[in-house]
């Protein structure tokens, strides 16, 4: 599928990811990527180029691709399994499962184009169940970046971590986060982006931004926003969620399912632990046709529903 | 010489893999007994495998696919010194680092984990992949149960070895005809498994499962240089080498009585006496 470039001061994720992956593979001759007949929507033709063994496509073949991915960390290779989100995660569960977290094979597995990245082609190439799927699987990381750089450093971090790791590839354009100087990612750390005390907005990937556009439409209001970039969904910051259950109020925001992803986790920690009002800001299930913008529109996965979420949930404090 | 070593550790495999089920009270005893040969075969004569190093880079590797069948690999793990003999008598016992299927992160000498049939042969075709790349020495042996050939993920698996033409990938299949309910032939056919293969790009060999000095020779004739995977569609009996159980789908998952016990240890003993 071809995809105009995103406009000025907007950036495609799986950019940083293959700059990234190249840059590990120029170094570090473990680094191989397996494909499912992905080398374009993975963005992977100049990889291929540079290192014509090193990318092994498997065709279509999901199942095989992350058995093969398992079966390259036992060789000694750091496979890179990259496909369409919706079909590594689908079609490979029990792969993903058994062959990966299971096994603890050091297999690093990137779902691209995530979310609904894929807009009109409807719900079947739609990833909006990734998160609360693959979150079920124990010993299994989960990181879901918001901006270049994050994908960028989570692609590095999880070369260099031992054991399996699904990371979230967003094509949705997204803006550069601002962080202060020094910011590092760190696998399981969330990063507070904006400091508050009325609210905590808790969101990851291509949410992110829109959750600081929200808490800063709140600040005109004279309301205090906390703003959580919880990049690593497993394993979650508890740190990060006491912080954040000690506002009182807590809204999540994720481009995949509102119950059981990002907004599960935070809510099963919340009810064990401190229970707030909560909102979930995300899909309710299959979706109608529309582009990615417009489903992200028609459902609230803006910073202007965000902000209605926080002032619903402050509302709701006792 | 060889052969007669691998025979009398095939045979000390079944004996003591039929009492671990007994003490557990389940197991897969058919299937365990049907690959006993093969796998004996590979781990006291074939695989260049070091158990005090078992993590080697350059080691050869062993999947078992059809991952139920821990009665045959557990024996072999343990006559081959991956862990003490002993350990065998904890075979499903509440924290066991024997489970009912192998599991890795407990057991030395296990490559992956498997138990769901269908995940064994795609991992192990990136191994061989790995081994390809780095033009490694070692070798990549799979066994395979034939029913397990009805999940789609070994074809996708068999379908990319013989495209890369994985010359470092021996895959056995464990032709015992029976799968859990019924013969394959009667449940969905996999005749003519030859044809099959073959069409996938690999070198095909029909071999008696249960003959020791061919399975040797047959993985002998695998060495290396090679340039396409190869397998042996071995003929078995599920149940080998105790009468009652031969062929018969109800020792899938059966657990022998103490008089039946009794009687397939004698059995066993007798042949090995021979």
């Amino acid at each position: 599928m071809s995809a105009a470039a995103p406009a000025a001061g907007l950036h495609d994720c799986r950019e940083a990811y293959v700059r990234a992956i190249a840059e590990l593979a120029a170094e570090d001759d473990r680094i191989v990527a397996v494909v499912n007949d992905s080398v374009g929507s993975s963005k992977l033709g100049a990889f291929r180029d540079r290192f014509p063994t090193r990318l092994i496509n498997v065709g279509i073949a999901e199942q095989n691709m992350v058995g093969v991915g398992a079966g390259l960390a036992n060789g000694g290779k750091i496979p890179f399994v990259s496909g369409a989100a919706c079909f590594l995660t689908a079609r490979a569960m029990e792969q993903i499962k058994v062959d990966c977290a299971y096994s603890q094979a050091n297999v690093k597995l990137c779902g691209i184009s995530s979310g609904v990245a894929y807009g009109e082609l409807g719900a079947t190439h739609h990833s909006i169940e990734d998160i609360a799927w693959l979150r079920a699987i124990d010993k299994l990381t989960i990181i879901v970046p918001s901006d270049p750089w994050e994908t960028a450093a989570a692609i590095k971090a999880a070369a260099a971590w031992d054991g399996p790791v699904f990371l979230r590839i967003s094509r949705m354009p997204v803006p550069d986060i601002a962080r202060t100087a020094g910011a590092a990612f760190v696998i399981g750390r969330a990063e507070t982006l904006r400091s508050g005390d009325d609210v905590a907005i808790v969101a990851t990937g291509t949410l992110v931004h829109r959750a600081i556009a929200a808490a800063e439409a709140l600040a005109a209001e004279g309301v205090s926003a906390r703003v959580i970039n919880m990049a690593t969904v497993a394993p979650i910051d508890t740190d990060a969620l006491a912080a954040a259950a000690a506002t009182g109020a807590i809204v999540t925001a994720e481009e995949g399912l509102a119950t059981g992803g990002l907004g599960g986790a935070v809510a099963e920690y919340c009810a064990r632990n401190h229970p707030v009002p909560m909102q979930m800001i995300g899909f309710p299930g299959f979706l109608p046709t529309g582009s990615a913008d417009w489903l992200m529109e028609n459902f609230g996965l803006t910073a202007h529903g965000i902000a209605a979420a926080a002032r619903d949930v402050i509302a709701r404090k006792r | 010489m060889r052969v007669e070593h691998v025979r009398a550790k095939a045979n000390w495999m079944r004996r003591r893999l039929l009492r671990m089920i007994v003490d557990a009270g389940q197991g897969h005893p058919g299937g365990d007994l049907s690959a006993t040969d093969i796998v004996a075969s590979l781990y006291f004569d074939t695989l260049r495998i070091d158990p005090l190093s078992p993590n080697a880079p350059g080691r050869d590797r062993f999947v078992l696919s059809k991952g139920h069948c821990t009665g045959a690999l557990y024996t072999a793990l343990a006559g081959a010194g991956f862990f003490p003999e002993a350990d065998l008598d904890t075979y499903l016992k509440p924290n066991s680092r024997l489970n009912g299927h192998p599991n890795r992160t407990y057991l030395p000498g296990v490559e992956t984990n498997t138990g769901p049939l269908g995940h064994g042969l795609p991992v192990a075709v990136g191994i061989a992949v790995a081994g390809q790349i780095d033009a490694a020495g070692y070798r990549v042996f799979v066994v395979t149960g034939d029913g397990e050939l009805q999940e789609g993920s070994m074809w996708e698996a068999a379908m990319f070895a013989g495209h890369r033409g994985l010359g470092n990938l021996t895959v056995i299949v464990d032709r015992n005809r029976l799968q859990q309910g019924a013969r394959t032939e009667d449940t969905n056919a996999l005749e003519p498994l030859v044809d099959k293969w073959r069409a996938f790009g690999w070198d095909v060999f029909e071999i008696d499962g249960h003959d020791v000095a061919a399975l040797l020779t047959a993985f002998d004739d695998a060495a290396l240089p090679r340039s396409r995977p190869r397998v042996l569609i071995a003929n078995t009996v599920k149940g080998q080498g105790v009468s009652f159980m031969r062929d018969q789908a109800s020792w899938h998952h059966g657990v022998p009585s103490a008089a039946q016990y009794a009687q397939a240890i004698a059995e066993l003993e007798a042949e090995q006496a021979k």
